[in-house]
C-alpha cells in the first residue's frame, strides 16, 4: 500500500486529473468546431517553455509552467484576433499562430542556448508521468497529512489547481457557455458576449493543456481534448449526458491507461515498461471503439416525429 | 409622442471590401408587421445584424425606442436565420426555448424553474409543447423554426427583428408562424421580418421596406409595393411575376385548411 502511495498514486493521480480538465473541455471544443485547438496550444508553447529557461536559467516545473501558460494563453488570443481581422476559417487560424509559434520557438532555443542544455523530447512528446513519485508518503495517514500532501510532485499539485478552476468555471457559466456555443450571434442579441466567453474557454483549455501538457505530454495532451467528448457524443445527444459521460470516459482513459501501462508488462512478464500517455491513447481508442458500436444500438431512430405533430400544427394555428 | 421602435440612420456595412449596405435608413411602424425584401445579397439579414450590433458598422447608426441597444436590450428581440446554427448540438428543444429567459435569469446560475415554464408556455404557443423534451436535431425543418420563434416569444420583447421566419417550412408551418405574427401586432408589438416569398408579403404584412443594398422605398404595403419600386429593387429581374404577386391570392388561403 505504502508503495502504491509512494510510487504510483501521484502519477495516476495526474493521469485521470489531466484527462479529466482537458476532456470536460474538449466538450466545448468539439460542439463548435474546433477540437484541433489543443493541437495549435501544444505547439504554441514552445517559446514560452525556452523563455522560462532563459529567465530562470532552470529546469525547475513552475517558471517552465508559467511560461507556457503565458504562451498558450498569447497563443489564443493571436488566433482569436487573425480569426477576427483576417475572417480566416477558425483551423486557417489555428494552423498559421500555432506554426509560427512553434517557429518561434526554435529559434529562442537557438538563441537563448536552451538547446545546449537539452529539453528532453522525449518528455515533450510523451510527457513525464512515470517520473511523478512521493516519496513523502509513510501509509494511507499521509493521504489527510497537509504536510505530506504539499510534498507531492508540483505536476499533481497544477493539476489539481486546474480540475478545480475548470470545474469552477463550468459550473459558474453552465448556461451561458451552452447559450455562446450554440448561438452566438442570438448570445449577442440578448447581451450575453459570446466572444468573451469564448475567450474564456480559450483561456482555460489553454492552462488546462499546458498543465497536462506537463504530465503527460503533447500527444497525450490532444487525445485527452478531443476522445472523452468524441466518446460521449457517440452516446448522448443530451448536453448534461455529453459532459457526465467525457468525465467517465476521462477517468477510465486516465486511470485505464497508467493501469495498463504498469499491469500489463507485469502480467504478460515483459522485461520492458510500457509508455503511460501512449497506453492511455490505446485506452480512449478502444473506447471510441466500443462506444460507436453502442451508440449505434442506443439511439435507434426515434419514432416518425413528423407525422405525429402535422395535426397539432394547424390545431395550435387556429 | 413615443419614439419609433427601431430607426436606422444611414447604416452602411461592408464585408471585406464589399460594400453590402450603403447608407440604409428606415423608420420601422410604430406597431405591426414589417417585411424586408429584396434579391439574393440585398444586404436584408445584415441590415438586421448591422442594426444589432452583430457586424461592424462603417457608418450610421441604429436607434430603438428612441435609444441606443445597449440602454433597451430586454426590449428587442432577434430570431436568427434557423440555417446559422448547428441543429445536431446536444440540446433539446426546450433548453433553446429557455434561452429566451437568460435576460431575466442572469448570469452566472442555473435557470429558475418558474423561467423554465415560461419558456414551456412559450413552446405551446408555437404547437410545440408535447415536443419540448425532444433532441433539437430530431425535429424538422418547421419545427426547429418554432423552436427559434419560441425562443423569441420567450424574451418578451417589443420589437422583433426575425430573420426569414418563413425559409422552409411547409404551408401548415408557415399558417402557424403568421398566426403568432398577428397576435404579436394585435398585442401592440412590432415585428420587423426578412421575408423572401413575395406572393405573400401583401397578405402578412402592412409595411415594407424594399432593399437592394440601400432602401429603394419604405412605407405601407398599398403605396410601397408597387411594380415601379419592385422593378427598382430586383434591378428588372421579375418582368411578368411583379404584376402577379401584387393581386391578391385567394388560392393559397383556400389550400390551408381552415
Amino acid at each position: 500500500m505504502t508503495l502504491f502511495l509512494q510510487l504510483d498514486l501521484a502519477a495516476l493521480l495526474a493521469a485521470v486529473m489531466a484527462c479529466l480538465a482537458c476532456g470536460l473541455l474538449g466538450n466545448l471544443l468539439l460542439l463548435t468546431r474546433q477540437s484541433l485547438l489543443g493541437d495549435a496550444v501544444s505547439h504554441a508553447v514552445l517559446p514560452g517553455l525556452v523563455l522560462g529557461f532563459a529567465v530562470t536559467g532552470t529546469r525547475a516545473t513552475l517558471p517552465m509552467v508559467l511560461g507556457a501558460m503565458l504562451a498558450a494563453v498569447a497563443a489564443a488570443l493571436l488566433i482569436s484576433l487573425v480569426r477576427r481581422l483576417a475572417r480566416l476559417e477558425p483551423g486557417a487560424a489555428m494552423g498559421v499562430v500555432f506554426s509560427g509559434f512553434f517557429a518561434l520557438g526554435l529559434v529562442l532555443m537557438e538563441l537563448t542556448g536552451a538547446r545546449a542544455v537539452d529539453l528532453d523530447v522525449d518528455c515533450v512528446l510523451y510527457g513525464q508521468l512515470e517520473a511523478l513519485i512521493w516519496p513523502a508518503a509513510t501509509g494511507p495517514s499521509s493521504l489527510l497529512d497537509p504536510a505530506a500532501l504539499a510534498q507531492l510532485p508540483a505536476e499533481t499539485r497544477i493539476l489539481a489547481a486546474v480540475l478545480a478552476l475548470v470545474l469552477a468555471g463550468l459550473a459558474l457559466l453552465w448556461k451561458e457557455l451552452r447559450l455562446a456555443a450554440f448561438d452566438p450571434d442570438f448570445a449577442a442579441s440578448i447581451g450575453f458576449a459570446p466572444r468573451g466567453l469564448s475567450l474564456v474557454v480559450l483561456v482555460l483549455v489553454s492552462v488546462a493543456c499546458v498543465a497536462a501538457f506537463w504530465a503527460v505530454g503533447s500527444i497525450l495532451v490532444i487525445a485527452a481534448l478531443v476522445a472523452p467528448p468524441a466518446i460521449a457524443r457517440l452516446l448522448t445527444d443530451d448536453y448534461r449526458h455529453q459532459f457526465l459521460f467525457s468525465a467517465v470516459a476521462a477517468v477510465v482513459m486516465g486511470g485505464g491507461g497508467y493501469g495498463a501501462a504498469v499491469g500489463v508488462p507485469a502480467l504478460l512478464g515483459l522485461g520492458f515498461g510500457l509508455n503511460a500517455a501512449g497506453m492511455m491513447a490505446v485506452v480512449a481508442t478502444l473506447l471510441l471503439a466500443l462506444a460507436w458500436v453502442a451508440g449505434r444500438r442506443l439511439r435507434r431512430a426515434p419514432p416518425a416525429v413528423a407525422a405525429l405533430s402535422a395535426p397539432r400544427i394547424v390545431a395550435a394555428a387556429r | 409622442m413615443t419614439p419609433p421602435a427601431l430607426e436606422l440612420r444611414g447604416l452602411s456595412v461592408a464585408y471585406r471590401e464589399a460594400v453590402v449596405l450603403r447608407r440604409a435608413s428606415w423608420t420601422a411602424p410604430v406597431h405591426g408587421l414589417a417585411a424586408i425584401v429584396g434579391p439574393n445579397g440585398a444586404g436584408k439579414s445584415t441590415m438586421l445584424k448591422a442594426a444589432l450590433g452583430l457586424v461592424p458598422l462603417l457608418a450610421g447608426e441604429a436607434r430603438f425606442f428612441g435609444q441606443p441597444l445597449a440602454a433597451v436590450r430586454r426590449r428587442v428581440g432577434y430570431l436568427p436565420q434557423r440555417a446559422s446554427v448547428d441543429w445536431d448540438f446536444p440540446a433539446t428543444a426546450l433548453q433553446v426555448a429557455a434561452m429566451g429567459r437568460y435576460p431575466r435569469a442572469g448570469w452566472f446560475r442555473p435557470l429558475p424553474r418558474a423561467e423554465r415554464e415560461h419558456a414551456r408556455a412559450a413552446l405551446a404557443e408555437v404547437g410545440l409543447a408535447d415536443l419540448a423534451d425532444r433532441q433539437i436535431g430530431q425535429l424538422s425543418g418547421g419545427q426547429q423554426q418554432r423552436v427559434f420563434l419560441a425562443r423569441a416569444l420567450a424574451l418578451e420583447a417589443e420589437l422583433y427583428l426575425m430573420d426569414e421566419p418563413f425559409a422552409g417550412v411547409d404551408a401548415a408551418t408557415e399558417r402557424a408562424i403568421v398566426e403568432v405574427l398577428r397576435r404579436l401586432a394585435r398585442q401592440g408589438r412590432t415585428v420587423v421580418a426578412v421575408h423572401h416569398d413575395l406572393a405573400t408579403v401583401a397578405e402578412y404584412f402592412n409595411h415594407v421596406c424594399l432593399l437592394n443594398g440601400e432602401v429603394v422605398a419604405a412605407g405601407p404595403v398599398a403605396t410601397t409595393f408597387t411594380p415601379e419600386h419592385l422593378a427598382r429593387a430586383y434591378g428588372g429581374r421579375l418582368p411578368l411575376l411583379d404584376r402577379q404577386v401584387l393581386q391578391p391570392r385567394p388560392v393559397l388561403q383556400a389550400a390551408v385548411p381552415a
